[in-house]
């Protein structure tokens, strides 16, 4: 603090729109804070909050890579789900059996194969009912991929909420009765690839697809509520599946304002809690510095991750714990600065005009000293972001995160104990990685910005 | 002369206030957990070996409760469970003892090779491969870091400046242990150079084993030189463009000795003291990193033991890594400390305290 004019809010801004690297740093940010709002505004909370629930997840495809690799090996399946409304509805009579029958067409026009299939009903009965499933491909042969009843109704009116999926066991059996169509090898075990090969070269088969679902019902007011036919992709979303098919970019978009929060929180607090240690300690001088510092350096010394670890062990894993932790070991290296800058301030003219006149030392530190080294902290601020952010990270990779939400760092332990990249299940892991770099990033670079503008020595260096 | 001496002896004395502090820290935030889970075990035990003996069978279900109840009593008693971890007598043993490194014993030997359960000794087999990694990763990253910082520093404002302040911004924002992960994905899965597992196969009789062990620390090694780096030659870069400005430089300059010379001499020697404080804490701080790094790397030294203790709550290994890390890093400081008090021309005149 040689010169201790005061930089007007309108030069500091100034001086930061002529720094590229501040710029580019702010820019980052603010496409942090648009996916922050964008994950409020349009990735529905309802599954932000079943992350940790499997069953949600079940319709979904997975360890599939993100849509935008569509085309890097051919056109690969979209995840399509055909809904109840979407579907052709027939019903007749025979000799009292009621015959209900739901048919879907898919142009089927991809390079690979699916990656399952799954049909749910919701039906519901007095009788047991039972359900078919066809379907036609685009060179006329009818699969019989299903038959069987549903299960017995339980206590009269019964609603029955079911899946069937492409594992399903018996449709190995259904499907073993047309092995002998093929010319070419194939795997009852795999319907997903089975029904969707060409018979000649046990290629994809490409054409319209027709998917017939048939219910003959027994009782009279028996009925199908509702029914969709999923057809698993090979991409999903704008950041893929893991292998429960959890939607990455749920967790990673919403991964944005869980980081900010707890960078911006433990950030701010922490270097204010060590500016106003350090200004008082360096103002007060004497014992009571001695004192304050030796305190400091005690924290200084303080194996941080360890002790991190053990707090998360002993105490709990929320975000909101984490802040408080972080607060804790953050506060130790503004402290240092802000002592060793109110040493310089307090001999200045004015303070020391200010102690004549009778001030009280609160007031000379809060209205005078303070005041002044606001851009300072700042920049601090900016600079120390990253740091918790990197910290919650590490914790919740170490497997140590709050396990209620999902955050950057805890995708990243999900990936890692699955072997993600072993398996070369690349976005699960690079994604939310970058996610943490690039935050990182764009905090270092307003810090670096806002710091070569506030600190006069480097200051110096740019004139 | 005087002055020095009565420097060191306050410097000693809050070396061990420092130790004592965080061993207490550590000892009081483990301590409740500590109860809990020996507690939890003992019970565990205890009504194992009732229903397992065939004496006891024919208890009914009250007696046999009455029973175990006495037994974990008697059990806690002289596991000195029944007093909270912080009496005095518990406290003696987990504090005190700790700080002298008599750091008790683990249940768990199957985390040493050679199977012993005497935490001391668990630790010296861990230690030497953590210092071996992280020292060598130093070292490497210094002496780079040394010669690239000080050819930057004497180029200040040039494209190689702007790239390495920008390697800077990037090296210091992305996670180690994630580059770690990458690092793993290209060398070890996608063009299978180097393995995966840093875990040397050979015995350290093989003649081999020294290149085996190269090997195999390779990637690791590589990882944290590539991290490393940047913050290093820039903070190099910053204390030598500071030196640079100075007066003595000009003069040398107007002396006609030629640009080289000024810079990789005279320049870099008299940054050195700075440079010299952050090799040693950068050195004495790597526990917490190795943490991370060594889980991710599966490197068997003092981090990976404290993720392994985390996953069994080791407590006892837990406070043992702790106090060493911390012992390591203070004395690390004591030592600079020391050199710069000792070669400081204040503290021979007044006995000024330097801070």
């Amino acid at each position: 603090m040689a010169n201790h004019e005061v930089l007007s809010r309108k030069d500091v801004t100034r001086m930061f729109l002529r720094s590229r690297g501040g710029l580019a740093g702010a820019m980052i940010l603010l496409s942090l804070l648009l996916i922050s709002i964008y994950a409020a505004v349009a990735v529905p909370l309802e599954s932000y909050k079943q992350w940790n629930n499997p069953k949600f997840w079940q319709d979904y495809p997975q360890k599939v890579p993100p849509a935008w690799t569509d085309g890097f090996y051919g056109s690969m399946t979209k995840h399509t789900v055909l809904a109840f409304a979407d579907s052709q509805k027939s019903e007749s009579t025979i000799q009292g059996v009621r015959t209900a029958s739901y048919s879907w067409k898919i142009n089927y026009n991809y390079d690979s194969y699916p990656s399952d299939f799954i049909l749910s009903v919701t039906a519901k009965y007095s009788r047991q009912p039972i359900l078919q499933l066809d379907i036609v491909r685009p060179d006329g042969r009818d699969f019989k991929i299903y038959y069987s009843t549903l299960p017995p109704p339980q206590s009269g009116e019964f609603t029955f909420l079911g899946r069937i999926t492409s594992d399903e066991p018996s449709m190995q059996g259904n499907l073993r009765n047309y092995l002998s169509q093929f010319s070419c090898e194939q795997d009852a075990a795999k319907p997903a690839i089975m029904v969707f090969s060409g018979v000649q070269d046990c290629k994809v088969l490409k054409g319209t697809y027709t998917v017939t679902e048939t219910l003959y019902l027994f009782g009279g007011s028996d009925e199908v509520q509702d029914s969709e036919f999923i057809l698993g992709g090979q991409v999903f979303g704008l950041m893929g599946t893991d292998d429960l098919g959890r939607d990455l970019s749920v967790g990673i978009l919403w991964g944005a304002p869980v980081a900010l929060f707890i960078g911006l929180t433990v950030a701010i607090t922490s270097t204010f809690i060590g500016l106003i240690y350090g200004v008082f300690a360096g103002y007060k001088g004497r014992y009571a510095e001695e004192g304050m510092m030796r305190i400091n350096d005690i924290f200084y010394a303080f194996p941080v991750l360890p002790l991190l670890i053990i707090l998360s062990v002993s105490i709990g894993r929320s975000i909101f714990l984490f802040v408080g932790f972080f607060v804790l070991f953050g506060w130790v290296g503004m402290a240092k600065i802000g002592r060793s800058l109110a040493l310089q301030i307090k001999n200045l003219p004015y303070v020391e005009a200010s102690e004549l006149m009778g001030e009280s030392d609160t007031k000379i530190i809060t209205r005078h000293i303070i005041p002044q080294l606001l851009p300072i902290a700042f920049a601090t601020i900016a600079v120390s972001v990253p740091a918790a952010i990197l910290g919650e990270a590490a914790l919740s990779f170490l497997g140590l995160g709050d396990p209620s939400i999902p955050t950057w760092g805890r995708i990243l332990h999900d990936a890692n104990s699955a072997g993600a990249i072993a398996r070369g299940l690349w976005w699960w892991t690079m994604i939310p990685g970058l996610m943490i770099a690039l935050t990182g990033v764009a905090f270092i670079l307003i810090g670096n910005a806002l710091n070569s503008i506030v600190n006069p020595r480097s200051k110096m260096r740019n004139y | 002369m005087k002055a020095f001496y009565a420097f060191a002896l306050k410097r000693s004395l809050y070396l061990v206030v420092v130790l004592f502090v965080t061993l207490l820290v550590t000892v009081s935030l483990l301590g409740p957990v500590v109860d809990k889970v020996l507690t939890g075990s003992v019970v565990d035990r205890v009504t194992e070996e009732v229903n397992k003996n065939p004496k006891l069978s024919t208890l009914s279900a009250a007696e046999r409760d009455a029973l175990i109840k006495t037994l974990v009593g008697e059990q806690v008693h002289n596991l000195g469970l029944d007093e909270p971890w912080f009496s005095p007598k518990r406290l003696y043993n987990t504090v005190v003892k700790v700080m002298v490194l008599d750091l008790g014993r683990t249940n768990n030997n199957y985390q040493s090779s050679s199977g012993t359960s005497d935490i001391h000794d668990l630790i010296m087999e861990r230690l030497p491969r953590t210092i071996l990694l992280f020292g060598t990763a130093t070292a490497i990253t210094s002496a780079i870091g040394i010669y690239l910082g000080a050819f930057v520093g004497g180029r200040e404002g040039s494209i190689w400046d702007k790239l390495n302040s920008a390697y800077a911004v990037f090296s210091n924002s992305f996670p180690h242990w994630w580059v770690g992960i990458l690092m793993i994905f290209f060398f070890a899965f996608s063009l299978r150079i180097f393995p995966a597992q840093s875990l040397p196969q050979m015995l350290p009789s093989d003649p081999y084993y020294a290149v085996d062990l190269l090997y195999h620390m390779a990637l690791p090694l590589l990882t944290l030189v590539i991290v490393g780096l940047g913050s290093w030659t820039y903070g190099v870069r910053y204390f030598v463009v500071l030196v640079l400005g100075e007066d003595f430089i000009r003069a040398k300059r107007a002396a006609g000795i030629p640009e080289r010379r000024v810079l990789y001499s005279h320049a870099l020697k008299n940054a050195a003291p700075p440079i010299f404080t952050s090799v040693a804490l950068t050195m004495a701080g790597s526990f917490g990193g190795a943490v991370l790094t060594e889980t991710v790397f599966n490197w068997p030294g003092m981090g990976m033991l404290y993720y392994e203790s985390i996953g069994n709550l080791d407590i006892p290994v837990l406070i043992g890594l702790t106090y060493v890390s911390t012992l390591i890093f203070v004395i690390t400081v004591f030592i600079i400390d020391l050199a710069y008090g000792y070669f400081d021309p204040r503290l021979k005149v007044t006995g000024d305290g330097v801070s």
